[in-house]
C-alpha cells in the first residue's frame, strides 16, 4: 500500500529492469524513432520521445528515462543512439545489446529543455498507463493527473476501457477529468462531470486543480468548482483534525510511556525521582547495545532485536533502580524534597557515565523492517513505528493495571499507596514493596526508553527531553490511579498538537503549563486524586 | 447576613461528609449553646474527627448547614477564616512546632493580629508576656519554657496544645483526645483544667476515657456511623440500648 | 540609634559575617585599583569579576535559603528569576550602545537590525533609562514570583509538586527566550556592552565599583533576610515549613506569608542576575536551564539551610571549587551529581568514616607522589585534616579507608595523568563533597553551629559533672533536623 508519489523514479527503475530484460519485438519502427533524436533539435526530439513512447516497445521507458537523466547519447555521423544503464555500461538504443569494446566516438548527450521535460513525463505517463503491475499504472494515472498532459488523453480512455481493477479505474477517470478540465475545447456537460469526479477525489491534488481553472472555464463549471472546493476544504479540515488527534495520541503514548513508572513510584512512594528519564535513557541504550551486539554476530536476527531489547531493558534498568532505591532512596525517606535533589545529581552521574561510556553523540538505532514505512487512511498519513509504539503503550498499560489488580505485590502496592502506616501494621512489608515498585516503575521507564529509541536521538540527553512534560502528566492526572495518568498523557499530547499550529511549539508548551496551573486551582491533586482522611500529608 | 436563626454558638443540621462511597458522616444535627461543654464519644470511625474537620474547615460537607454564632456559615469558611472567628481545635495527635520554643509556641498560639504586615512589625508588650507566663503556670510547663518543643514527652506536648487553646482564647474550643496516654493523675487534673476553662468558653471533647468523661460530669453524645444514635447524660446515654450495642459492650 | 535594634537582630554570628562581607567589599577593589599589578598585594581584574559572580550567586543562594531554609518551599525555577533580573539589566546595557552597534542603529539593538525589525517594541521603551530599568529588575521577576505565587499557594500547591511546578516554569521561560521573536535576542542572548551609567564596563573602575556594590547588596539582603527571620514573621514561616495545617488552624494565613516571602525572594533573585549581568558581560537562555536553578539549591544545601551564611558559604565554596578544578567543560556534573547524591544519603557514620579515610589515603598519596594542583604540603594539610576529623568519629575504620583511598589513587592516577589532573582533581573533590555532604545534611555552617552549641553544653556540664568523654556524635543526632 505504498504509493508515495515520490517513488515514482523507483518504479521507473523497476520498469526498466523489466525492460532490459523483456526481447525486442518492434526494433524496426523503434529505430526509425531513434534517429530523430540525432539531429538534437529539440522539435526533432519531441516527436522522437512520441514515436518511441507510440512504438510500444518494451525499451522505450528505459530509452525516454535515460533521456530524461542525460543518459542518452547520439553520433550525429553515424545516426545511432545509445544509452547508459545505471551501472555506467554502454547499450545501443536500437538492438539493446551491450556495445563491446571500445565506445565510439564523438558521442554527446541529447539536450533536453523545460519543454522537453514535459514532454518525457507525458510520455512516461503514457507508458506506464499499459504497465502490466497495477500500483504502476496507478502511478501513471496520478502523474497525468497533475500533467493534465493533453496528449495522454487518448491513451487513456483506452486504458480505462481495458482496465478491471476498480481503483486504478477511478484514478484513470480523474486523470481524464483533471485533463478534461484544463482542455478548452471539451463540452461543459462533461466539464460538469469531470468536477464532481475530482470532488470525489478531495485531496490536496484536487483542490490545486479546481482552484486553478482556466480562465475561458464556463460559468456553470467555476460555479460548481468553488462549491466543491469549498466542500473539500470542509473535509479537509475534518481530515486535519482527525491527524491532529492522530499526532496527539502519538505523542501521548510517548508521555505515557516515559510517565507511568513516574507515577507509580510517586503513588506509592510519594517520591519523584528525578533520574527517571536517566532510566529512559538507559532503556535507550540498552537497545543501542542490543542493535550492535546483533549487527556484529548475527544481522538476521535485526528484525527481533526490539524483542530482545524490551525484556532485557526492563531487567537492566529495574535492576539499577532497586540500586538506587536501596542505596540512596532508602535513607531519605520522609524527606521528598531531598529524594528530589538526589535523584537529581544521580540523574546528573548517569548522564555523565553514558557520555563517558558511549560518547556524547547520538547514537544510531535502527527500525525493524516491520516498524518502518507508512500508509493512509483517507487523507491522514499513519507511520507504522508510532502505530506501533501506541499498540505497545496500550499493551504495556494493560499488563501494569493487570498486575495491579491481580497480583500480590499489586494488592500490597494499592495498600500502601492509599495508607502507609496501616498497610505497615497490617504486616505489609513496605520496604520490600518501596523496592520492588521503584524497580518496576524504573524498567517500564526502560522500556519506555526501547520504544523512544525508534523515534528520537539516541544521546545522554534523551531523558531530559522527556521528563518535564512527563512530571507534568503526573501532575496532571494524579496519583493513586493509573488511569489517570492515561487520561493525563492523551491529553496533554492532544492539547499540545492542537496547540501547536495556533502557537508554534513553544509557545503550545508555555499554554500547556499556564493551563494546567489553572487546573491544579480547581483540582489541586490532579484530575484522579485520592480521597479521604489519610490523604493529608 | 441573614437574621440570627438560633440562640446556638454551634448549629450542625443534616451534615453528611462522604469519602469516595463511605459516608463518614451521615445526616449528623446537633446544636451546643454559648457556655455549654459537651462530650462526644463513639466508637473508632463514628466520625467524631471528621465532625471536627468539618466545622474547622478542613472538610466540606456534602451537604447540610453548619452555622456558628447563628450567623456563620461555616460550610463556605475556610480554616483560616474559623480559626479567626473563635474556634480553636486540639488534634487527636499532638502537634506543636516541634522546632520553635515551647514559650515560641505560646506566643505564635496568642490572640494577635494574624495578617503578614501586622505580624512582621510586632512587638513583644508587657501584657503579652504576663499572658504567656501566667499560661505556662497554667500547664506547668514554666521551667521548659527555652526548650524545643519537639523535645518534650507526649503529656506534655498535651499539655503545651491545650494552652496553645487558652492562648488564642477562642470563643470555642474544640478538644480532640485530650487525655490519650496521660497518666490517671494527669488525665484528673486535664478535667480540672477543662472545666475551670469552661467557665467562660464553651467546649467540645472528643473523648474514650469514660472515666473522664464521667469526670467532666456534662451532656454527653453518642455518634455511630456519621449519625448521632443517643445524647443526654453521661448515665442516660450508658444505659442506652444502641450505645451499649454498638459501643460500651454487654 | 538604629545600630541597636540591627545589633540584637543580627547577633553575633551575623556581625562576624557582616563585617567579613564589607571588609571583602572594601579590600579586594582598594588592592585590585592601588597596588600596581607588579604588587603581591595586588588583586588581578579578572579575579575582581569572578569574585563578584560568586557574590552574585551567594545573593541568589540567599533569596533560595529564605524561602526553602524557612518556609519550606522548595523552588527549582529560582534561575528565572535571577535570568529575568538580569535581561532587565541586560536591556539597559543594550540601550546604553547606542550608536556604537555593528550596524550603527541609534535605537535599535544590533540583533533586531539583523532580524530586520522595523522598530523598538513596546516591552523595550523606556529601557534607556536607568531608574526605569532598575525597577523593571525588581518588578519583573516579583510579578511573576506573585502571579506564579498567587495561584500555586492558593490552591496549596505544595512540596514536591510545587518544586516541579516550578521547574517547569523556568523551562517554559526557557524555550520561550530561545525564540528570536520573543525580541530578546535568542539563542545569543545580550552582550557586547559597553556603558554603564556613563563608565565603561570593561574598565577596571567599573569592575572594582560593581564588585563594592555587590556586595553591598548581598550585606543589604542579608540584614533583610536576617531581620526577617528573626521577628515572630519569620517564626509563623518556620511553622508553615514545620506545619503548615496547623499554623492555618491557628489562624494565619499560610499562603499570604508564602506569597510574600517567594515574591521578597524573587526580587532578590533579580536583582543578583542585574548585578551578575554587567560584570561576566552577556545574559542569555542558557541561565534559564533548569539544571542551573537545581545547582543554585545545592549551593544552599552545602553551605546549610536554614542558615542564612550557610547559603552565602556554600554558593562560595561550591562555584570556588568549580571553577578551581575544572578545565574541561563536562567534568562539573560528576561533581555536582555525586555531591548532591552522597550529601543528602545521610549513610551510616562507620561508612562515612571509611570515606574519610579513603579521602585523607588519596590526599597522602597525592602528596608523596606530588601530582597535584595544592603542592604536596597543601596535600599533606588536606589528610592530616581529614583524619582529623575521621578520628572524631571514632578509628575502627580509618586504616581501612586509608589503605583504600591509596589504592585507588594508584590505580587511577596513572591513567588519568595522561588525561591531565585536572579530571582526576576533580574525581577527589567530588569524593570530598560528596563525604562533607553525606556527613553534614545541615549543611558546612549548620554543622559548625551545632558542634558550637554542643561544645558550649559540655562545657557548662563540665561543670557540674565528670563528661562522658568520646561518646557525644557516635549515637546520631539527638535533636531534631529542620523538617521539609
Amino acid at each position: 500500500m505504498r504509493f508515495l508519489r515520490d517513488r515514482f523514479v523507483a518504479l521507473l527503475l523497476a520498469a526498466l529492469i523489466a525492460a532490459v530484460a523483456a526481447p525486442a519485438a518492434q526494433a524496426a519502427s523503434l529505430a526509425e524513432a531513434l534517429t530523430k533524436f540525432t539531429t538534437d533539435e529539440f522539435s526533432d526530439t519531441a516527436e522522437a520521445i512520441a514515436d518511441v513512447a507510440g512504438s510500444g516497445d518494451a525499451r522505450a521507458t528505459t530509452i525516454i528515462e535515460a533521456l530524461q537523466d542525460g543518459r542518452l547519447l547520439y553520433n550525429g555521423e553515424q545516426k545511432t543512439v545509445f544509452y547508459k544503464d545505471k551501472s555506467g555500461k554502454l547499450i545501443d538504443a536500437a538492438t539493446g545489446q551491450a556495445v563491446a569494446g571500445d565506445p565510439p566516438a564523438n558521442l554527446a548527450a541529447v539536450r533536453i529543455n523545460n519543454r522537453i521535460r514535459r514532454s518525457i513525463d507525458a510520455a512516461l505517463g503514457e507508458l506506464t498507463l499499459r504497465a502490466p503491475d497495477p500500483a504502476k499504472r496507478f502511478d501513471a494515472a496520478q502523474a497525468v493527473f497533475k500533467s493534465r498532459d493533453a496528449n495522454a488523453l487518448e491513451s487513456l480512455d483506452a486504458a480505462i476501457a481495458k482496465e478491471t481493477d476498480l481503483r486504478v479505474k477511478k484514478a484513470f477517470a480523474e486523470a481524464r477529468a483533471a485533463i478534461v478540465l484544463y482542455q478548452a475545447e471539451t463540452s461543459e456537460a462533461d466539464k460538469l462531470d469531470a468536477v464532481a469526479v475530482v470532488r470525489a477525489r478531495g485531496d490536496q491534488d484536487a483542490l490545486q486543480l479546481l482552484g486553478g481553472l482556466p480562465n475561458e472555464t464556463p460559468a456553470s463549471v467555476r460555479t460548481a468548482a468553488r462549491d466543491a472546493v469549498a466542500a473539500m476544504q470542509s473535509q479537509q479540515a475534518m481530515w486535519s483534525t482527525v491527524q491532529n488527534v492522530w499526532y496527539g495520541l502519538s505523542l501521548g503514548s510517548v508521555l505515557l510511556l516515559a510517565a507511568i513508572g513516574l507515577a507509580i513510584t510517586f503513588g506509592v512512594m510519594g517520591v519523584i525521582n528525578m533520574a527517571h528519564g536517566e532510566m529512559v535513557m538507559l532503556g535507550a541504550y540498552v537497545t543501542f547495545a542490543v542493535q550492535e551486539l546483533i549487527r556484529t554476530n548475527n544481522p538476521g536476527l535485526f528484525d527481533y532485536s526490539l524483542f530482545i531489547a524490551v525484556p532485557l531493558a526492563f531487567v537492566v534498568t529495574g535492576l539499577v533502580g532497586i540500586l538506587i532505591e536501596q542505596g540512596i532512596i532508602r535513607f531519605l525517606y520522609g524527606r521528598p524534597l531531598e529524594t528530589l535533589l538526589a535523584t537529581w545529581g544521580l540523574s546528573l552521574v548517569l548522564q555523565q557515565a553514558v557520555r563517558t561510556a558511549f560518547g556524547p553523540t547520538n547514537k544510531e538505532v535502527g527500525a525493524p523492517s516491520w516498524m518502518s514505512g507508512a500508509f493512509n487512511i483517507g487523507q491522514i498519513n499513519v507511520t507504522y513505528g508510532r502505530l506501533w509504539i501506541i499498540v505497545f503503550t496500550l499493551a504495556v498499560f494493560a499488563a501494569l493495571l493487570a498486575l495491579l489488580r491481580f497480583t500480590r505485590l499489586g494488592l500490597e502496592m494499592r495498600a500502601v499507596t492509599q495508607n502507609r502506616s496501616m498497610a505497615a501494621s497490617m504486616g505489609i512489608r513496605t520496604a520490600r514493596v518501596d523496592a520492588l515498585t521503584f524497580g518496576l516503575g524504573s524498567g517500564i521507564a526502560g522500556i519506555a526508553g526501547v520504544a523512544l529509541s525508534q523515534i528520537d536521538n539516541v544521546s545522554p540527553n534523551l531523558g531530559q527531553s522527556y521528563i518535564i512534560d512527563s512530571f507534568l502528566v503526573v501532575v496532571f492526572g494524579g496519583v493513586g490511579n493509573l488511569w489517570g495518568t492515561l487520561v493525563g498523557a492523551f491529553t496533554l499530547g492532544i492539547a499540545n498538537k492542537f496547540l501547536e499550529p495556533f502557537a508554534g511549539a513553544v509557545l503550545g508548551k508555555i499554554a500547556i503549563l499556564v493551563l494546567i496551573i489553572l487546573f491544579i486551582q480547581k483540582r489541586p491533586r490532579g484530575l484522579f486524586a485520592l480521597k479521604g482522611r489519610a490523604v493529608e500529608a | 447576613m441573614n437574621e440570627s436563626t438560633t440562640t446556638a454558638l454551634l448549629y450542625l443540621n443534616g451534615v453528611s461528609v462522604s469519602f469516595d462511597g463511605f459516608r463518614a458522616l451521615n445526616n449528623l444535627s446537633f446544636s451546643v449553646e454559648p457556655g455549654e461543654m459537651r462530650a462526644i464519644i463513639g466508637p473508632n470511625g463514628a466520625g467524631k474527627t471528621t465532625m471536627m474537620d468539618v466545622v474547622t474547615g478542613k472538610t466540606r460537607p456534602d451537604g447540610g448547614d453548619v452555622f456558628f454564632e447563628g450567623r456563620h456559615d461555616l460550610s463556605k469558611l475556610d480554616e483560616t477564616q474559623i480559626a479567626t472567628l473563635g474556634i480553636g481545635r486540639k488534634f487527636q495527635k499532638p502537634t506543636v512546632f516541634e522546632m520553635h520554643t515551647v514559650e515560641d509556641n505560646l506566643l505564635l498560639a496568642l490572640k494577635n493580629d494574624r495578617r503578614p504586615r501586622a505580624t512582621m512589625r510586632w512587638r513583644e508588650t508587657d501584657d503579652e508576656r504576663d499572658r504567656i507566663d501566667r499560661i505556662l503556670g497554667t500547664i506547668r510547663l514554666a521551667p521548659l519554657r527555652d526548650r524545643p518543643a519537639g523535645s518534650l514527652a507526649h503529656g506534655q506536648k498535651q499539655w503545651l496544645e491545650i494552652g496553645m487553646l487558652l492562648a488564642q482564647e477562642p470563643k470555642l474550643l474544640l478538644v480532640d483526645e485530650p487525655v490519650a496516654g496521660m497518666t490517671d493523675a494527669e488525665t484528673r487534673q486535664t478535667a480540672e483544667l477543662l472545666k475551670e476553662i469552661n467557665r467562660d468558653k464553651t467546649i467540645i471533647v472528643v473523648e474514650h476515657d469514660m472515666t473522664f468523661v464521667r469526670e467532666l460530669g456534662v451532656k454527653v453524645i453518642c455518634l455511630h456511623e456519621g449519625s448521632a444514635i443517643a445524647e443526654g447524660t453521661i448515665d442516660q446515654v450508658s444505659s442506652n440500648e444502641r450505645v451499649i450495642e454498638v459501643y460500651l459492650g454487654r | 540609634m538604629m545600630t541597636g535594634p540591627i545589633l540584637r537582630i543580627l547577633g553575633r554570628s551575623g556581625v562576624l559575617f557582616l563585617s567579613a562581607v564589607i571588609a571583602v567589599a572594601l579590600i579586594v577593589p582598594f588592592c585590585n585599583l592601588v597596588f600596581p599589578p607588579s604588587s603581591p598585594l595586588h588583586v588581578p581584574t579578572y579575579l575582581v569579576a569572578l569574585w563578584g559572580k560568586y557574590i552574585c550567586y551567594a545573593i541568589l543562594a540567599l533569596s533560595i535559603d529564605l524561602i526553602w531554609g524557612y518556609c519550606g518551599i522548595l523552588s527549582l525555577g529560582h534561575g528565572a528569576f535571577f535570568a529575568l533580573g538580569g535581561y532587565a539589566m541586560g536591556m539597559y546595557l543594550m540601550r546604553q550602545i547606542g550608536t556604537r552597534g555593528v550596524y550603527g542603529n541609534p535605537i535599535l539593538p544590533d540583533f533586531m537590525v539583523f532580524l530586520n525589525w522595523p522598530e523598538l517594541p513596546i516591552y523595550w521603551y523606556g529601557f534607556q533609562h536607568f531608574p526605569y530599568a532598575l525597577l523593571m529588575i525588581v518588578a519583573v521577576p516579583g510579578l511573576l514570583a506573585f502571579v506564579f505565587g498567587w495561584f500555586a499557594f492558593r490552591s496549596r500547591v505544595t512540596g514536591v509538586y510545587l518544586s516541579i511546578i516550578t521547574q517547569a516554569l523556568t523551562f517554559a521561560l526557557l524555550l520561550g527566550f530561545f525564540r528570536n521573536n520573543f525580541g530578546f535576542g535568542g539563542n545569543n542572548g545580550l552582550t557586547d556592552f559597553k556603558d554603564i551609567l556613563g563608565f565603561n564596563v570593561q574598565a577596571q573602575g567599573t569592575r572594582a565599583a560593581l564588585f563594592a556594590i555587590s556586595c553591598i547588596a548581598l550585606a543589604i539582603g542579608f540584614i533583610i533576610c536576617r531581620a526577617l527571620v528573626t521577628s515572630k514573621f519569620g517564626k509563623v514561616l518556620v511553622a508553615i515549613r514545620d506545619a503548615e495545617a496547623r499554623t492555618r488552624f491557628l489562624g494565619y494565613r499560610a499562603e499570604s506569608y508564602k506569597l510574600f516571602v517567594f515574591t521578597l525572594s524573587a526580587c532578590m533573585a533579580g536583582i543578583a542576575g542585574a548585578l551578575y549581568v554587567p560584570q561576566v558581560g552577556i545574559i542569555n537562555p542558557s541561565e534559564f536551564s533548569p539544571a542551573n536553578s537545581i545547582e543554585a539549591v545545592i549551593w544552599v544545601a552545602v553551605g546549610g539551610r536554614g542558615t542564612l551564611t550557610g547559603a552565602v558559604v556554600g554558593a562560595i565554596l561550591v562555584n570556588y571549587a568549580k571553577t578551581f578544578f575544572t578545565s574541561g567543560t563536562l567534568v562539573p556534573y560528576w561533581i555536582m551529581g555525586g555531591c548532591v547524591v552522597i550529601a543528602l544519603a545521610g549513610l551510616s557514620w562507620q561508612r562515612l568514616q571509611t570515606l574519610y579515610g579513603a579521602a585523607a589515603g588519596a590526599a597522602l598519596a597525592a602528596g608523596i607522589t606530588q601530582i597535584n594542583y595544592v603542592g604536596p604540603i597543601g596535600s599533606f594539610v588536606l589528610a592530616g585534616l581529614f583524619i582529623l576529623v575521621a578520628m572524631g568519629r571514632g578509628w575502627h575504620a580509618l586504616p581501612v579507608g586509608a589503605i583504600f583511598g591509596a589504592l585507588a589513587f594508584g590505580f587511577l592516577s596513572t591513567p588519568l595523568a595522561t588525561l591531565g589532573l585536572a579530571p582526576f582533581w576533580l574525581f577527589a573533590l567530588g569524593g570530598l563533597f560528596v563525604a562533607v555532604t553525606l556527613l553534614l545534611p545541615r549543611g558546612v555552617v549548620g554543622t559548625l553551629e551545632q558542634w558550637w552549641t554542643e561544645w558550649q553544653e559540655a562545657a557548662a556540664a563540665k561543670q557540674l559533672a565528670k563528661p562522658d568523654a568520646a561518646q557525644p556524635m557516635t549515637s546520631g543526632e539527638p535533636s531534631p533536623r529542620p523538617a521539609e
